[in-house]
């Protein structure tokens, strides 16, 4: 049997302005290691949403991105019947040549324009992608100068909306339809017919990349090494999981800043922590002495305060944790797989939340143990005259 | 006859050694306390009284000579041994009171009772039943701020003897007290002596205090004066 823990409780209440002013501290810590951990991911969610494992994305030798990589409609026409790609119910192999290019469009947060990826892709292409749905409008017609538009890019680009024109290529577009792609990063780009949209760029026939659906996981494979190993095509295969994982990449430099200032704070909270429980050690020597007296030995008060300053920092954990969820929800974007704008979502998630709180009681336990240590080893008769 | 001896010492001595300093503060104690005696150790300021009280609590370490308390010797047991037989057997009353502020009286008094394998309901029977024994029957809920020094005290009194040690240790227990306040406290120890069989050493400056003991010791200088000595002044 311990010191109760209502002597913790009161204790901390008793000193409410140096309790709150130190569990503010390290919710601040928390609040900024959590609001990271969200924002990395929400991006994860969002790219890892986009992949389908089945589907292959085929891409120049040598480029990391559809943006930058080139696809002629010859090399397509190799590709279409290598063995190991399934087939529709029109029985055409399904495989999508694309052209994928930036263009810059006004958004609510940057009026000056933002870079924004233009997908322009073939009826077989817009089959293959599962989980889509015109959320608003209608889908673009071949041969006309339509687009749909993510909904991320309705959100934030006000020239973006239904019924709106955009001006690239030879002349303008018209807005016709908003896309939803769930989590996907296809939230945030623009589609609009291929023959049309490469035509206008001057895209006849070098286009960007390909997507090919494979029969299944194995043949996925296969196929992978097929292409790779294919001289002649001179092409670089990856599944669209695995592009999309690589895209994660992105967000790498984010967390790894974001941690390394939480872990700063850390530092100085925890060290505000301990210099509040030695304040505390020293102000309650002489309860010190006395419960020594009463019977309760050194490792008793050293659990004790070591508690008080794990539930001190518990109490900042999950003050940090309120000041973050209002960030659940809100979209944010980075440069996103193109080079262009990818919005996504902070997602603050019990797990992270729970990862939060166990940080905060990291930086109490820091925090306690020495001042618990220091409360333990005192002489009875010291700690009685409060030394 | 030995069996009566609840305290002996044999050439008790206790030093303090600091730098250069050198105090002896207990020099040469021979000190034999019978089961239910109520003794009242009185002398000048500095003469070592409360060093042998806390001798006697294994509060402090003497740094000669034997000291048996209850047919222990102290020295033989750990620093957890000490813990445990000091909430067993100890009662120790300050003379400014030390109840912890947070906690109410019930749960002041209740304290101790922690170290016991009793469970919570009857933790809060005895603590209410000491609190009562001490006239306080009414302030189970009080703070200590909210109390008087005398009632302050009173709950002190309940927190020592709630687990029913067979030894109550005293400092002055009345010296932040008013005279009346101080007469209440002098009666309810005399009480737990005659009435509980409780054994009491009561460190006193005052010689009213010490008239409630049944018998006066004093220390001069750290040396003990023999029995039925009195100071030369
Ligand atoms: N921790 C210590 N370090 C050094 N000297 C000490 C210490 N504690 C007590 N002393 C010295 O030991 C001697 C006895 O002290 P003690 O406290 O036992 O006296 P006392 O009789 O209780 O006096 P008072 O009536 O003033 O309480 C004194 O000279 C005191 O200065
Ligand atoms: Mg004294």
């Amino acid at each position: 049997m311990a010191i109760p823990v209502t002597y913790n409780f009161r204790n901390l209440i008793v000193r409410k302005t140096t309790t709150i002013m130190t569990a503010l501290g390290i919710a601040l810590t928390v609040a900024v290691l959590l609001a990271i951990l969200a924002l990395v991911n929400g991006l994860r969610t969002t790219l890892s949403s986009s992949g389908d494992p089945l589907q292959v994305l085929v891409l120049r030798k040598g480029s990391e991105s559809e943006l930058v990589s080139n696809f002629t409609r010859g090399q397509f026409q190799d590709l279409k019947f290598k063995p190991g790609i399934a087939r529709g119910r029109d029985g055409d192999p399904m495989a999508s040549l694309e052209v994928v290019t930036v263009i810059n469009l006004a958004s609510v947060d940057a009026p000056d324009g933002m870079n924004v990826s233009v997908r322009g892709i073939a009826p077989a292409g817009i089959a293959m992608r599962q989980g889509l749905r015109i959320s608003e409008g209608r889908w673009f017609q071949t041969g006309r100068r339509e687009l749909v538009v993510g909904k991320s890019i309705a959100h934030r680009f006000p020239d973006a909306r239904i019924g709106k024109k955009i001006a690239f290529g030879r002349g303008e577009w018209e807005v016709v339809g908003v896309l939803d792609a769930g989590h996907g990063a296809q939230n945030s780009e623009i589609w609009g017919d291929l023959n049309q949209v490469s035509s206008d760029l001057q895209r006849i026939e070098v286009l960007s990349a390909a997507l090919v659906r494979a029969v299944d996981s194995v043949a996925a494979k296969a196929l992978i090494n097929d292409i790779n190993n294919d001289q002649r095509l001179n092409m670089n295969a990856l599944s669209e999981r695995e592009y999309y994982d690589l895209q994660t990449r992105s967000a790498a430099p984010i967390e790894f800043t974001g941690v390394f200032i939480a872990i700063i704070m850390a530092v100085g909270s925890s060290f505000a922590a301990m210099n509040t429980m030695y304040a505390a050690v020293a102000r309650r020597a002489q309860e010190i002495g006395t419960l020594r007296v009463l019977g309760f030995s050194r490792g008793s008060i050293l659990s004790s305060f070591f508690f008080e300053s794990v539930l001190l920092a518990l109490l900042g954990g999950l003050l940090g944790c309120l000041l973050v969820l209002p960030l659940n929800g809100i979209t944010t974007g980075v440069g996103g797989p193109n080079f262009s704008e990818l919005d996504f979502n902070f997602h603050v998630t019990p797990r992270i939340m729970a990862m939060g709180v166990a940080f905060a009681v990291i930086l109490g336990a820091f925090g306690g143990v020495f001042p618990a240590h220091n409360a333990s080893r005192k002489e009875i008769l010291a700690a009685l005259r409060g030394v | 006859m030995t069996d009566n001896i609840v305290i002996s010492t044999r050439g008790l001595n206790k030093e303090f050694i600091r730098d250069e300093f050198h105090v002896v503060a207990l020099q040469d104690v021979g000190l034999d306390i019978h089961k239910g005696e109520f003794i009242a150790l009185m002398g000048p300021s500095g003469s070592g009284k409360s060093t042998l009280l806390h001798l006697i609590a294994a509060m402090d370490t003497a740094t000669g000579g034997e000291i048996r308390v209850l047919g222990q010797d102290l020295r033989a047991l750990s620093d957890r041994q000490i813990a445990h037989w000091r909430n067993e057997n100890i009662g120790f009353i300050f003379q400014s009171f030390n109840l912890i502020p947070v906690l109410t009286a019930l749960e002041n008094v209740e304290l101790p009772l922690k170290l016991t394998n009793l469970k919570k309901q009857e933790r809060i029977d005895h603590a209410t039943t000491a609190l009562q024994l001490v006239g306080l029957g009414d302030r189970l809920g009080h703070y200590p701020r909210q109390l008087s020094g005398g009632q302050e005290q009173r709950v002190a009194i309940a927190r020592a003897i709630v687990t029913d040690p067979s030894l109550i240790l005293a400092d002055e227990p009345t010296g932040n007290l008013d005279a009346s306040s101080a007469e209440e406290i002098l009666t309810l120890v005399s009480r737990l002596n005659k009435e509980h069989g409780k054994t009491v050493v009561m460190v006193t400056h005052d010689p009213h205090a010490a008239r409630f003991a049944s018998k006066i010791r004093y220390l001069e200088k750290g040396a003990l004066l023999s029995e039925g000595a009195v100071p030369a002044n």
